[in-house]
């Protein structure tokens, strides 16, 4: 016990290690896998994402033109965002916060959207 | 003198994860424990066979928290022997130094629960304060804290930028620094020693006997390390597995302490050997063969047996992990000792039993 006292006393002289989170947020770490958002603008309905994603947590309806996700069931891999050919989804640094009832996230896009080519 | 049995787990303060354990007690002392498993089986493997075989190296992650990263290296390099895909050599080292990262912290995470086991929380709190900066690390240069997904199969999926490995080495120092000024209340404290040393001995002899692995294995003055095997980039990098001839529950938490340390010096070595090249090598067509495959997880001698048809799903996926080689030293220890040194004892094996259970 006595070798950890100078310990002890040391941290009496240096700043807290935790903060008052919420209160205080940590600014986020660039290039962080957080909460996954879709551009529906951008996207085209192609599957991609439904068929790679390993907790099947994406589902996605061509003719009604819809993309489902269910934020609960996501692992937060970026494998989505990786093989996205619209680049329409991608992953803000910033983690989800917590909510009192499950919900999935449905996005409503036009039918027949193309990828946009940039010139 | 009257038995009792009283059943230790699946919920107890000190258990991070369900272990049940009926353990016979005359006095104070055990006479026999029986260990009951199946609390948190997922059946991880049978998804092999909905899941592609893409798909399972996020699934394998999943296999246990703590060493995620471990277990999706050990995953990828089986499908990547079966395919015959050369790993770049840099995606090697970052390999390497995530899953030095990863045993880093598992360690961290192993020390203080166990100095919270003996009823050291200060010590428990300093040694998570330190964790949280290799989890830092983990976040900023793979994206997540402790799943990390960056394996692929054929390479890896992030990279790091030289001005990361700077602030890498830096924050290493630091954490360096930390654990050294922890290091003489961890292994010379008056009451830590008398809480650890001498509890729970296996011998050399029995150790072997009994096929442990890793840490425990190490602590027994056994020399069986799977990172001599030189996977990934540990055939280029200065490595000596960390020995203790003690074998009690204090030179278990030396070993581990003296490893935090080697990770680091591992991580250095890596960083400063790495070379600029691709991180990634294109996957093409679907494996088919078998192959067996073994890394070094924290807790010792992780198995991977995997089996392929040539389809998109796998055959058969069998994960052998440390835990479920180190429980026959955990019944072999605790006859005869005292209730109140079992919370010591059942730690000083680390059990991860969602590893086990799979």
């Amino acid at each position: 016990m006595f070798k950890m006292t100078p310990n002890v006393l040391r941290n009496l002289f240096f700043p807290k290690a935790t903060r008052r989170y919420p209160l205080e947020v940590r600014a986020p770490f660039e290039n962080v896998r957080g909460a996954l958002m879709n551009d529906i603008e951008k996207c085209t309905f192609c599957s991609a994402c439904a068929l790679k994603c390993p907790s099947q947590c994406i589902a996605v309806d061509k003719k009604a033109a819809t993309w489902s996700y269910d934020p609960f069931a996501c692992v937060f891999c970026g494998i989505c965002v990786e093989i996205c050919p619209a680049e329409s989804l991608h992953q803000k640094p910033e983690y989800r916060l917590p909510v009192a009832q499950r919900e999935s996230i449905l996005l409503k896009g036009e039918p027949g959207q193309k990828i946009e080519k940039s010139s | 003198m009257l038995k009792t049995v009283i059943p230790f787990g699946p919920q107890h303060p000190v258990l991070p994860e369900p272990l049940h354990l009926k353990l016979t007690v005359e006095d104070e002392v055990i006479t026999e424990a029986i260990p009951a498993l199946g609390f948190v089986h997922r059946g991880l493997e049978m998804l092999a066979n909905i899941r592609d075989f893409k798909q399972m190296t996020q699934v394998v992650e999943r296999v246990c928290g703590i060493c995620s990263m471990i277990h999706a290296m050990c995953y990828c390099q089986g499908i990547e022997a079966i395919m015959g895909i050369e790993v770049p050599r840099r995606a090697t080292f970052l390999r390497t130094i995530w899953s030095e990262l990863n045993r880093m912290h598992s360690h961290l995470l192993w020390l203080g629960l166990f100095a919270d086991s003996f009823g050291f929380e200060s010590l428990f709190m300093q040694l998570w304060k330190i964790r949280e900066k290799v989890l830092d690390l983990n976040e900023a240069t793979a994206g997540n804290r402790i799943i990390v997904s960056v394996n692929v199969i054929g390479g890896v999926r992030r990279d790091l930028a030289p001005e990361q490995i700077s602030w890498m080495l830096a924050e290493l120092a630091e954490v360096e620094q930390e654990i050294n000024r922890l290091g003489s209340t961890l292994l010379t404290d008056y009451t830590v020693k008398k809480r650890t040393a001498g509890k729970g001995v296996i011998t050399k002899d029995k150790a072997f006997e009994l096929g442990l692995a890793g840490p425990t294995l190490r602590a027994s003055g056994v020399c069986q390390d799977m990172r001599m095997l030189g996977y990934a980039a540990f055939d280029q990098l200065d490595f000596e597995p960390v020995v203790e001839t003690g074998g009690d529950c204090y030179a278990r938490s030396k070993v581990r302490f003296r490893e935090v340390l080697q990770s680091i010096d591992l991580i250095r070595q890596a960083l400063s050997r790495i070379d600029q090249s691709e991180i990634r090598t294109k996957v093409k067509g679907r494996p088919q063969g078998e192959t067996v495959c073994r890394v070094e997880q924290p807790r010792g001698e992780l198995f991977y047996y995997i089996k392929a048809d040539g389809t998109k799903n796998l055959e058969r996926l069998r994960i052998r992990t440390p835990t479920f080689a180190n429980i026959p030293a955990l019944l072999s220890i605790l006859p005869g000792m005292w209730l109140s040194d079992v919370p010591v004892a059942v730690l000083s094996i680390d059990p991860c039993i969602s590893c086990t259970e799979r």
